[in-house]
């Protein structure tokens, strides 16, 4: 993996910070509003934050939706990490003194190859691909965010999984006094989540780094985490530090939490209901006026993704395998 | 004492004027990425907020023996109606954006907005009863009346808790002072010198 430093890139690459910064410009006027929620174009930007470094060598991968991306600033503004604290705008707000570099990975299980694994070299050689997927969150919020990252199977293929290798087991760094949501204990920490390993072979599967082509923030979950498009946005665990092959089924920090509500599956499914609240339909994010009154969207089974992965399910019963 | 009330008017409008100053972005920070979420959020917040507030005024009153301040219970409780209201109108022209199909759904499916709706709906005859005709008119049944406040916060508290995903310690801080404030009103009341007579 390439990482070039911020001073490196020519000024003329980096994009106006108008073209994020939508809800100021909206406010000098109402020409801007055509610009709400379109802002991405090639992967060229640079975080107003300037904490992240531009990633090189990036291609256009399959499968990414021509809809209009959401502006970096709503993408990195408005999360779920509640690992930073469990208001949306806190891991923004306190991610600051979390070290995402240097980083190592801890793979264990039922494969051939096991041990701890820098990040750096552990993705050299596998090419950064951008891909524009859709994100639904559990929550009944949807964003459209351009990942930049490498297939989780590529990956995981390097270090040989068995065929005892079933599931796929992920945790997500400890470190309370870098993360200061994890000194209350809202979940189980570790934040764990896991994949069959159908799932995680799967094509759609990422392993993202960055994000509009620059480094992850560390409130999106710096230096890598997984992207599962098809399902709510909670099994994208974060800032992974673990990886574990297994036969079992792995627990997951939200089934923990409330079993009848979060199940292992977690598909985007708008004909079965949260217990609270309807997934029919979906809020697309966007700040400003146009964000206000953005019309609901329906939610889409499998979040769109059915054709590449209705077959991973079939003969399952979805209603009971929430 | 003049000057109280209007200060008081004018206080309870801030939270308001805030948002609008939100909503404009003059000031900082602004509604984020959710817009419609944030401002449903506030107004709901200042609704129970009001609400507790107006709850504080008799035992504030009592415990510091200045019956005065009875005067602002009125004033405190109809704006705690005005932010009661607010909050649904948002929650149906942003959230819903006037999709009735979706509002029957949601209140057959989401039981946290039916218990929330089953709150607004108690303070409604409470607001439209709360002149002072109105309370010559029913006399202690009056009184009676609007001992539905009582239900209505604890629907309102339930409300809040329930739409909370995992992390419950804002709205618990809420149950607590409702729990502190009818539990003083017990602590005073002749039912509880029947309940526990005898034992």
């Amino acid at each position: 993996m390439l990482i070039r430093a911020k001073a490196d890139i020519p000024a003329s690459e980096i994009a106006p910070e108008s073209a994020w910064f939508n809800r100021r410009a909206f406010v000098a006027g109402l020409a801007a509003a055509g610009l709400v929620g379109t802002a991405r174009a090639t992967p060229r930007y640079v975080a107003a934050d300037g904490g992240q470094k531009e990633l090189n060598g990036v291609s256009r991968g399959p499968f990414s939706t021509d809809e209009p991306a959401n502006s970096y600033e709503d993408i990195t503004t408005y999360n779920n990490f509640y690992e930073f604290g469990t208001g949306k705008e806190d891991p923004h707000r306190n991610a600051g003194n979390f070290k995402p570099q240097p980083w190592t990975m801890r793979v264990q299980g039922e494969a051939e190859m096991t041990g701890e694994f820098d990040v750096e070299g552990l993705l050299s050689g596998v090419g950064l691909e951008e891909r524009v997927y859709r994100m639904r969150c559990v929550e009944a919020w949807s964003m459209v965010i351009p990942w930049v990252g490498v297939p989780l199977g590529e990956v995981l293929k390097r270090f040989r999984p068995t065929s005892r290798a079933k599931h796929v087991a992920f945790e997500t760094v400890y470190r309370p006094e870098e993360m200061p949501g994890q000194k209350r204990r809202v979940l189980d920490w570790p934040y764990v989540e896991g994949l069959t390993i159908e799932e995680a072979s799967h094509p759609l599967a990422l392993l993202a780094v960055g994000v509009y082509g620059v480094t992850l923030p560390n409130q999106n979950g710096a230096p890598l985490r997984l992207i599962v498009p098809w399902k709510y946005g909670f099994k994208g665990i974060k800032s992974i530090v673990g990886i574990r092959f297994q036969e079992r089924r792995p627990p997951t920090s939200w089934n923990i939490s409330a079993p009848h509500e979060y199940g292992f599956y977690a598909n985007v499914n708008p004909q079965v209901d949260h217990p609270r609240w309807s997934q029919a339909s979906e809020r697309r994010i966007g700040s400003g006026f146009s964000g206000l009154f953005a019309r609901r969207v329906p939610t889409q089974m499998f979040n769109g993704y059915g054709e590449q992965v209705a077959h991973l399910y079939s003969g399952l019963d979805l209603r009971r395998n929430y | 004492m003049r000057v109280y009330k209007p200060l008081l008017f004018a206080a309870c409008l801030l939270p308001l004027i805030w948002l609008g100053l939100r909503i404009a972005e003059v000031v900082e920070p602004g509604l984020g990425a959710n817009p419609a979420e944030a401002i449903l959020d506030e107004l709901g917040l200042w609704a129970l907020r009001l609400l507790l507030l107006t709850l504080c005024v008799t035992p504030a009153a009592r415990l510091l023996k200045k019956p005065r301040l009875y005067r602002f219970r009125r004033m405190l409780g109809l704006f705690a109606f005005f932010y009661c209201m607010l909050h649904p109108l948002a929650y149906l022209l942003l959230d819903l954006q006037l999709d009735f199909a979706h509002l029957g759904e949601d209140l057959l499916k989401r039981t946290f907005i039916t218990v929330g709706m089953g709150a607004v709906l108690l303070l409604i005859p409470l607001a439209f009863t709360s002149t002072r005709g109105w309370q010559r008119r029913l006399g202690r049944r009056w009184n009676r009346l609007h001992r539905l406040v009582y239900p209505a916060a604890i629907l309102a508290c339930w409300h809040f808790y329930w739409q909370v995903k995992a992390d419950t310690a804002e709205p618990l801080v809420y149950c607590a002072i409702l729990a502190l404030l009818l539990g003083l009103r017990f602590w005073w009341s002749p039912l509880k010198g029947r309940l526990f007579r005898g034992g």
